[in-house]
């Protein structure tokens, strides 16, 4: 059964390993994944803990359905107080990881503590066992796998690990498994790093006995193709999401030299034509490929055609590596993309931190707020590839005054390089925004300013606000499973309604994260992907457990509200730009330079916006302040939080 | 008509929905050690092959069985294991050239594909068709036009190439 996989607790200082079964009821409550996380971390985590110190939990987490058939079960999820923002930190990968650990007995590990020197986790059939790492320490992430498989003697075995970035505490290192799966943002990797953790390798051959076999294939089958008849993943299986960035440049959705446009001109190098042709030249017309059990295959396969790096084998580049490579420091090279993709996988970092930060210090460059002095004589100018790259190096080795300065992450870098640098950093509760530009779209706004972990766009966006479907489709998408009368709008210049979309989609995605499946099999890009109503019969089919659409929408409100109740613990307050629900002012202020008509001179506007975050906030069960009412609390039965059951 | 199994493995993507389905179907249990196929990876170059039994004429794991407990499916043509004469000795486990035949250490049984009783899962699930059910007495056709494509483009190339020097 898939319920009968436990949780395990780690204390890296002792060594001490205890492993308990995770009671039905708490599954019914916070189902799993990212949900029975924020549980976890809320329970676990000292108030005001060191980020990077041994108190700070480290959860790494499959979802409820992990390695169970339904599609794409293969998300990892890994969440501690965040090295980045000192809010939550949380991060969700795709792979193999996750359904090994599965079958290795596990759903849930707690990390606490920190190893006297380099160590691995071993997990296998129940079994959990510390080993040293020290041969280990200063491989990159795709090494570090390969050498695990090779002392244990088995290619089967997967590992979460980190790179030299991790290793050196950038506050935006990710955790990697496979060539390029990457939790990748709030610096869960400099967290596994402070614990001395280089790698959780996993392997497993235990059963899950699927509780309604038969009707789990068919269903699975339906919903397989359900999945792959959506137009959107047909495309993003063959060109993955590069077409995403394509279609929001020729728009001009796309931020673009640190925000101050929102098109990059001369992108044709770097179009998703021009990659796919690149993909095809060097590996073949077969070059898709895709995570655990998934049929959309959205990611491209590549050998860098030349430079430094001709013929290494690496896989993407997804959408956020062509704006960090491409679009943000406005280089204009496949080449610099695809070496800078593959920088960013062996080094384990966050490829759109790295990219946001090196454009901010660009634009500071230019400005003359730093100069040749703080670069080393490096000229950091906007299109410079040979620079962008040089800057990847020198942060994730923490090389140089600069090199040292941004791996600390936007505001501590902003406080070090002083004047008005903090103006132009383009963040959210301290971490840097998606290379998307959300001054014509109002919801995507809303939605940046208050998504849980910072400006990010995988919490609650509204993404289909932007094909102006007719308000009868919308009523049926977003009128269920609650009923919602409220207003509506097709079009995505508008303010109305909006906070019940991007409400809607923090619970829609919240569950996904629970269950432990691919966004792409929801409503994101697709408006006729499954939802609420679709997951009750994966649910009971594979794991025999009933539920209802509303209540999975409750469970995820009430995991929402545990990640919203750690960071007001942790300081969050509404207008506060460093730590609120607050846009940088260049979103109210300076209007969109180029683009389509809906989106050249738009701003948003600071009233309507905080209209729009006052509803946001009536509709989760928030006061005016942003803290959760104590009927809320009542309602989601959190009201005895922390409770430590687990 | 008899039908074989083939792999095409350029098409395959390395998701193995392939070795999920399979253990479903057959145990109602999800875990690839109980699949009939398995997708070996080379995965710092990206290449997927999946591994299958290939119903072999000549079977090595029917000829050294000591009991006779596998024999060919009359309709099918698969190589099937009689359950109640297998003596569990794994001797198949050993001579398969390719490692289809396998072995369950919870319930001591050696398992190999049966085809799913005439529809292949694997097959039914795989979208790129990396794996096919095809008729055994055209299973090359497809094939023999994939490559006089390739032949056909380049042969166009190279006289083009010619008439521009």
């Amino acid at each position: 059964m898939a319920l009968d996989r436990k949780i395990a607790y780690i204390n890296l200082s002792t060594g001490k390993i205890e492993t308990r079964p995770i009671p039905i009821e708490i599954r019914k409550k916070f189902l799993g994944g990212r949900g029975l996380d924020a549980y976890l971390l809320y329970n676990h985590a000292p108030e005001g803990c060191d980020p990077l110190g041994p108190d700070n939990p480290l959860m790494i987490s499959g979802g409820i359905l992990a390695a169970t058939c339904a599609s794409a079960t293969a998300r990892t999820h890994i969440m501690a107080k965040s090295p980045l923002t000192g809010l939550l930190g949380s991060a969700n990968m795709g792979g193999f990881f996750a359904p090994e650990m599965a079958w290795a007995g596990f759903h849930h590990l707690v990390i606490t503590g920190k190893a006297k020197s380099p160590v691995y986790i071993w997990i296998h059939n129940g079994k959990i066992e510390i080993r040293d790492a020290a041969y280990l320490w200063g491989k990159s992430t795709t090494e570090t796998q390969w050498a695990i498989r090779e002392e244990l003697g088995d290619e089967d075995i997967k590992s979460a690990v980190i790179g030299q970035a991790g290793e050196k505490l950038v506050r935006y290192a990710n955790v990697m498994t496979g060539i390029k799966n990457a939790a990748g943002r709030t610096g869960m990797g400099a967290v596994m790093g402070s614990k001395n953790l280089k790698a959780v390798a996993v392997r497993g051959t235990m059963d899950i006995r699927i509780a309604h076999p038969v009707d789990a294939l068919e269903y699975n089958k339906q919903f397989i193709e359900g999945i792959t008849s959506a137009k959107v993943n047909s495309t993003q299986g063959s060109l993955g999401t590069p077409f995403i960035w394509g279609a929001t440049n020729s728009w001009g959705g796309l931020r673009t030299r640190n925000f101050q446009y929102n098109q990059m001109e001369y992108a044709d190098d770097i179009e998703p034509e021009r990659l796919d042709e690149i993909a095809t030249e060097t590996i073949g017309p077969n070059h898709m490929t895709g995570c655990f059990g998934c049929q959309v295959h959205c990611r491209a396969q590549y050998k860098i055609p030349s430079g430094p790096y001709a013929g290494k084998y690496d896989e993407g580049p997804e959408y956020t590596s062509l704006g960090a490579f491409g679009a943000e420091p406005d280089c204009r090279k496949a080449e610099t993309v695809l070496t800078g993709n593959h920088l960013v996988n062996q080094y384990g970092v966050d490829n759109l931190e790295i990219g946001s930060m090196i454009a901010w210090a660009m634009e500071l460059y230019e400005l003359g707020i730093i100069t040749s002095k703080e670069t080393d004589g490096l000229d950091l100018r906007f299109g410079n590839d040979e620079a962008l790259l040089e800057m990847v190096h020198r942060i994730c080795l923490r090389k140089g005054w600069l090199g040292d300065v941004l791996a600390d992450g936007g505001i501590p870098a902003s406080e070090k390089i002083g004047k008005n640098s903090f103006d132009y950093l383009i963040q959210v509760k301290g971490m840097n925004n998606l290379h998307s530009d959300e001054r014509g779209t109002p919801a995507l706004a809303l939605n940046i300013a208050t998504a849980s972990r910072g400006s990010d766009h995988l919490r609650s966006r509204p993404a289909i606000d932007l094909y102006h479907l007719p308000e009868k489709i919308l009523r049926k998408i977003y009128g269920s499973p609650v009923p919602y009368d409220g207003p509506l709008s097709s079009e995505h210049t508008d303010y109305e309604g909006k906070p019940w979309q991007v409400f809607w989609q923090q619970n829609c995605y919240m569950a996904v994260d629970c269950l432990g499946i691919c966004k792409y099999h929801t409503v994101f890009l697709g408006a006729t992907l499954p939802n609420f109503e679709d997951w009750p019969k994966v649910i009971y089919y594979n794991t025999g457990l009933e539920f209802t659409p509303v209540e999975l929408w409750e469970i995820a409100e009430r995991c929402n509200n545990l990640e919203r109740m750690f960071n007001l613990r942790e300081g969050l307050t509404r207008n506060d730009l460093k730590k609120g629900d607050m846009l940088n002012h260049r979103y109210f202020d300076e209007p969109a330079r180029r683009g389509a008509p809906d989106i050249v001179g738009r701003t948003i506007d600071r009233q309507k916006f905080k209209k729009m975050v006052d509803e946001f906030y009536n509709h989760c069960g928030w006061d005016k302040q942003g803290l959760i009412t104590s009927a809320t609390m009542e309602r989601l039965g959190l009201n005895q939080e922390p409770s430590h059951l687990l | 008509m008899e039908k074989v199994l083939t792999v095409d493995f350029q098409k395959c993507t390395g998701c193995r929905l392939c070795e999920l389905v399979c253990s479903v179907m057959h145990d109602g249990i999800s875990n690839p050690a109980r699949s009939r196929i398995k997708i070996v990876k080379w995965e710092d170059e990206g290449r997927y092959v999946p591994m299958i039994c290939q119903q072999c004429e000549d079977a090595p794991c029917k000829n050294v069985c000591p009991v006779g407990a596998i024999s060919r499916d009359a309709d099918y043509g698969f190589l099937t294991i009689d359950h109640a004469l297998c003596i569990g000795c794994r001797s198949c486990v050993s001579v398969c050239p390719f490692g289809a035949m396998s072995y369950n250490q919870v319930d001591k049984k050696v398992f190999k594909c049966d085809l799913c009783g005439g529809q292949p899962q694997c097959v039914r699930f795989c979208d790129e068709k990396a794996v096919d059910f095809v008729a055994s007495d055209n299973m090359t056709v497809k094939k023999k036009r994939d490559a006089a494509t390739r032949l056909y483009a380049s042969q166009k190339h190279a006289v083009a190439i010619q008439e521009h020097v």
